[in-house]
């Protein structure tokens, strides 16, 4: 928890924001606002039920999204009528494959998170729809999938191709935002851990979601989530699945890296 | 159907006490919220939930729409026998979601 | 957690809170009164029946995460037998727009008398639950929780 006087901590933490908004020279390692070593995954910043419902698949609301996602994964769609599993077989042989996500594909030329993936297949493998953003069936395959590397640590590469995308996030997160001209980093970098109302403010980390939260009273996905806090700031949202919200979430995965995937959590 | 979950012990001694915990997927509006525009959205609950073992009765509930969306409840049951435990949920319009497990009694 | 206080005759409650309710209520507000309370307590108990603290113990949070869902789980003292079991438990809201949260309905075949769910609260507030025994006694605890809106505006 932070401590300290408060305006020359102010002074120094927006000194620290702007250097570590600044551009970077290619191939450096890109400073942490958070140490690897102070990491919180957003599970600590809840009460002690709410951790306990996370943890006890059998109550845990999001795992029906999963078991829902695993009827969705052996149904075939699409003209060829092929299902998820025709070609990946069981949903374990994805084990691992979330907390790679996003990542950048060569033959499209772009960062893509764990939805746009899933959508991509939908389309150009199954010829099905590829399922609206924040869709039922997309939630449920995306809950599905990065169910499946539950407890493996958040480890994307930012390396090559996927570096521009990668800057386009960090700068994003860095930027005062809306009328409340807040940065995403002055709440979750600089005052984590302090209250706003009644509320402890997380480390904001990404690792797990699609969660089901209290608030929503559903399972939602990362990028309605990074929507709400735009709102909350008074700023205009970026649409679900847009690259300016892809390269975020690459920042915040970045960002967020060792942090085991706890999807689907439950947070308020 | 709506989707659920169900957790009932694989097996149990006679005489001993299981817990049974169920939840399923519903938004359990309760009628008293608008839509972005003003409208009101519609009440839709689930009323009822009950499960009967091996025929009998052994647990019930009435639910109002002060109970949380995705609706969650754990109880519990003495097993008697090996048999079928039959969950039936059921909203204000009368449909009906019925799963069935057997538990193992030893 | 923690464990809820016994709960007086209906009548004191409706004396001791009505003098703090008399307040015009926001035109359109969905909020219940203690008479309201008072009233499905009657409808579901019985005009006036006689309440008992004890047996029924309470657990919710002191604070909860969120009103959306708290979790609730009641206990109640009972061996459960054919001849003493507790047949039904009944949770009253004295500020949601319905004063009847939740009931259950257990027997003999329960074992024990333990259920949990998650209700929704409208605000802080005290949570009633009355246990009907197979005897037609009814025994009762309370529980206050705070419940407060979450930190950041949420429109998504």
């Amino acid at each position: 928890m932070r401590g300290g006087r408060r305006l020359p901590l102010a002074a120094a933490g927006g000194l620290l924001l702007l250097a570590l908004g600044a551009p970077l020279a290619r191939g450096t390692e890109p400073p942490r606002g958070i140490p690897l070593s102070e990491l919180r995954s957003g599970r600590e910043f809840v009460s002690p039920e709410t951790r306990d419902q996370q943890d006890d698949l059998a109550v845990n609301p999001g795992m029906l999204w999963v078991a829902q996602g695993e009827k969705l994964w052996h149904e075939p769609a699409g003209a060829g009528g092929r299902a998820c599993a025709s070609c990946h077989g069981e949903p374990g042989s994805l084990a691992g494959v979330a907390a790679r996500y996003p990542r950048y594909d060569a033959a499209l030329g772009r960062v893509l998170n764990l939805e746009a993936r899933i959508r991509h297949c939908r389309s150009e493998r199954q010829g099905a729809d590829p399922l609206a953003y924040e869709s039922q069936p997309l939630l449920a395959l995306t809950a599905l999938v990065a169910y499946q590397s539950r407890g493996a640590p958040l480890a994307v590469s930012i390396d090559g191709p996927a570096r521009p995308a990668f800057e386009a996030g960090r700068s994003l997160y860095h930027e005062r935002q809306g009328q409340l001209d807040l940065a995403c980093a002055d709440c979750h970098e600089r005052f984590w851990g302090r209250r706003l109302r009644a509320e402890r403010i997380s480390q904001g980390h990404p690792n797990g979601f699609p969660a089901y939260r209290l608030e929503w009273q559903t399972l939602g996905s990362l990028h309605r989530r990074l929507r709400a806090c735009f709102q909350g700031v008074r700023a205009e949202p970026f649409a679900a699945g847009s690259p300016e919200l892809v390269s975020l979430e690459l920042y915040l995965a970045w960002r967020a890296q060792g942090l085991p995937v706890e999807t689907p959590a439950v947070r308020r | 159907m709506a989707a659920t979950r169900i957790v009932v012990p694989p097996r149990a001694r006679k005489g001993q006490v299981v817990e049974i915990k169920t939840i399923i997927n519903h938004p359990m509006e309760t009628g008293f919220r608008h839509d972005n525009v003003g409208r009101p959205i519609p009440r839709n609950i689930i009323t009822r939930f009950t499960c009967t073992y091996a025929g009998e009765q052994v647990f019930a509930m009435d639910l109002f729409t002060g109970v949380a969306a995705n609706p969650f409840v754990a109880f519990t049951t003495v097993a008697t026998e090996t048999g079928d435990l039959v969950f039936e949920w059921t909203d204000q319009h009368g449909a009906v979601t019925r799963e069935v497990v057997r538990l193992t009694v030893t | 957690m923690h464990q809820g206080s016994s709960q007086p005759s209906r009548r004191a409650v409706i004396a001791g809170a009505g003098a703090v309710l008399l307040v015009p209520l926001a035109p359109g507000a969905a909020r219940a009164t203690p008479e309201s309370m008072a009233a499905a307590m009657d409808e579901a108990l019985g005009r006036d029946a006689p309440l008992r603290p004890g047996r029924v113990r309470i657990e919710l949070p002191e604070l909860a995460e969120n009103g959306n869902a708290v979790p609730l789980k009641i206990t109640v003292e009972s061996p459960m037998t054919q001849s003493d079991h507790v047949a039904s438990i009944y949770v009253f809201s004295e500020l949601n727009p319905v004063s009847n949260v939740v009931r259950f309905h257990l027997g003999p075949r329960s074992g024990v008398a333990r259920v949990q769910t998650s209700i929704r609260l409208a605000g802080t507030q005290r949570i009633t639950a009355v246990a009907r025994m197979s005897d037609g006694s009814l025994w009762s605890a309370a529980a206050s929780v705070v419940v407060t809106q979450a930190a950041c505006l949420d429109d998504t």
